[in-house]
């Protein structure tokens, strides 16, 4: 119990004194993470329309998909993109195995599907109730597109911290294409994961309480957006 | 002002459509003239009143039969028209936003948009409210936001599905206002009603119709001083008659 205590004491000294090895940590996880959210968002959003809009062949399978691919594992995802990006593998030239660019892709393997399904759903049921109106106004497509995206902009804004909560909590992936390398592709989890199994329990709770920070942060964020779209919308 | 003449008369012509396997439109003949006029068209519920309207508004594509608007192609036809629906969809923004929305749409912009914007708040009364979020607004408020949506477009043809079912009398006597006003400016008004008070306040001619059917068209005066048709009597003096009328003629009428 006291091992536990004096861990708990030195962790807060670590953030208190924003130790240097913790801030790189930290940075090197966001940068991950944040340009994994918005490389997915640019993927996801659009994806997410098509599918809401338009209606093609093989247009059902590929949300079932989608859907699967959001509980994917990420040691999984983690595994197919270092299949791809090994030095025998298709984009094994690139030279991105165990470097920060293979994990943000792993990652955006991780995202688009939370972002493109959640936004799909809420851009289905805004056309849905949208869709008469809009014929009878003679709205032109794109300016239908945008207003449709506009209107459901908090929803979707709470699709992407859904993502960077996801992406932000793995372990699987980041750990298997980043190679947890000090200095290089060492992010949070993966930290947490080498510092508990070499007994260092103060910079894995450190880690550890920044994290819960982190999601507390998200969920705060995901409510607000959540309470202004009702307060633009009136409920 | 676009003139009721573009684009009018509408011809519909054995328009026959099908909901659920159920025939809601069955074999419908009708025109509408090009002087400006309020036309009513009453009937039960289920009648095809609002499907009618969808019809000819262009939103509804009859499985048989044609929709024919003289003297313009699709798209500025439907340029020409606007509609209100029995519940109004207004976008996720101020009472003002969803005024500029619908005329952006239609290509206007600039000056002239704010004009009209601010004309028409003034004569719907919605001025105060211009900057609230329309969504908020009660549901007599956005009923009458859509009607100025519809109204600042500035069409030739209005369709009103019911646009004062759910209103308390000040504020529907309000929107009879705007529909009288509207057809004084030469806005041909064809309009959905169950209030058959209403009914006798706004109509120049009523259409009966009753299962996908016009029983009866006729001038306002002339209709309620006795219609022809058995049925519109019946309706007329709130009795159920067709409900007996149905269980008798059930399966030939309809064939």
């Amino acid at each position: 119990m006291d091992e536990v205590r004096q861990a708990f004491a030195q962790a807060l000294a670590l953030l208190v004194e924003r130790d240097a090895r913790l801030l790189e940590i930290i940075g090197l996880s966001l940068e991950v993470s944040l340009s994994a959210v918005l490389i997915a968002a640019l993927i996801g959003l659009p994806l997410g329309a098509l599918l809401a809009l338009q209606r093609f062949p093989g247009r059902k399978v590929a949300i079932v998909a989608l859907n699967v691919m959001m509980g994917l594992p990420p040691v999984v995802v983690g595994l197919v993109v270092y299949l791809l990006v090994s030095r025998a593998g298709p984009l094994g030239v690139l030279g991105l195995l165990f470097t920060p660019a293979a994990m943000i892709a792993a990652q955006v393997v991780l995202v688009v599907p939370i972002v493109a399904s959640l936004a799909r759903q809420v851009i289905e049921s805004l056309w849905e109730e949208y869709r008469e109106t809009f014929r009878s106004l003679a709205v032109p497509p794109v300016m239908a597109l945008a207003a449709l995206l506009w209107d459901a902009r908090f929803a979707l804004v709470t699709a992407l911290l859904a993502g960077f909560g996801r992406a932000i909590a793995e372990v699987g992936a980041v750990m298997i294409v980043g190679g947890n390398i000090d200095h290089v592709t060492r992010v949070m989890t993966t930290a947490i994961a080498l510092e508990v199994s070499k007994g260092n329990l103060s910079l894995a709770l450190a880690l550890g309480l920044v994290l819960i920070g982190l999601s507390l942060a998200i969920n705060i964020a995901a409510y607000g957006a959540k309470e202004l779209g009702e307060a633009r919308r009136g409920g | 002002m676009s003139g009721v003449g573009d684009i009018l008369p509408l011809e519909l012509a054995g328009v026959s459509l099908t909901r659920g396997g159920k025939r809601v439109l069955k074999d419908l003949d009708l025109t509408l003239s090009a002087e400006p006029s309020r036309t009513l068209i009453i009937g039960p519920n289920g009648a095809g009143k609002s499907l009618l309207l969808k019809v000819a508004h262009g939103l509804v594509t009859p499985e048989r039969g044609t929709v024919r608007w003289h003297g313009a192609g699709a798209g500025a036809a439907r340029r020409a028209q606007a509609m209100v629906f029995q519940r109004p969809t207004l976008l996720r923004r101020s009472a003002r936003a969803n005024l500029a929305f619908a005329l952006r749409a239609r290509g206007v912009g600039g000056a002239e948009r704010e004009r009209r914007i601010d004309e028409i708040l003034n004569r719907t009364g919605l001025a105060r409210l211009a900057h609230a979020p329309a969504r908020a607004l009660s549901f007599g408020e956005q009923q009458r936001l859509a009607l100025a949506r519809a109204l600042v477009l500035r069409p030739a043809v209005l369709f009103l599905d019911e646009p004062t079912a759910n209103l308390d009398p000040a504020a529907g006597h309000l929107v009879e206002e705007l529909i009288n006003r509207a057809c004084g400016e030469g806005i041909k008004v064809v309009m959905t009603c169950h209030d058959l008070n209403q009914v006798r306040r706004l109509a120049d001619e009523v259409i009966f119709l009753h299962r996908g059917r016009i029983k009866e068209r006729a001038p306002a005066e002339q209709f309620f001083a006795g219609p022809e048709n058995d049925l519109a009597r019946a309706f007329l003096a709130g009795e159920p008659l067709w409900w007996r009328r149905r269980s008798i003629y059930d399966g030939i009428e309809e064939g």
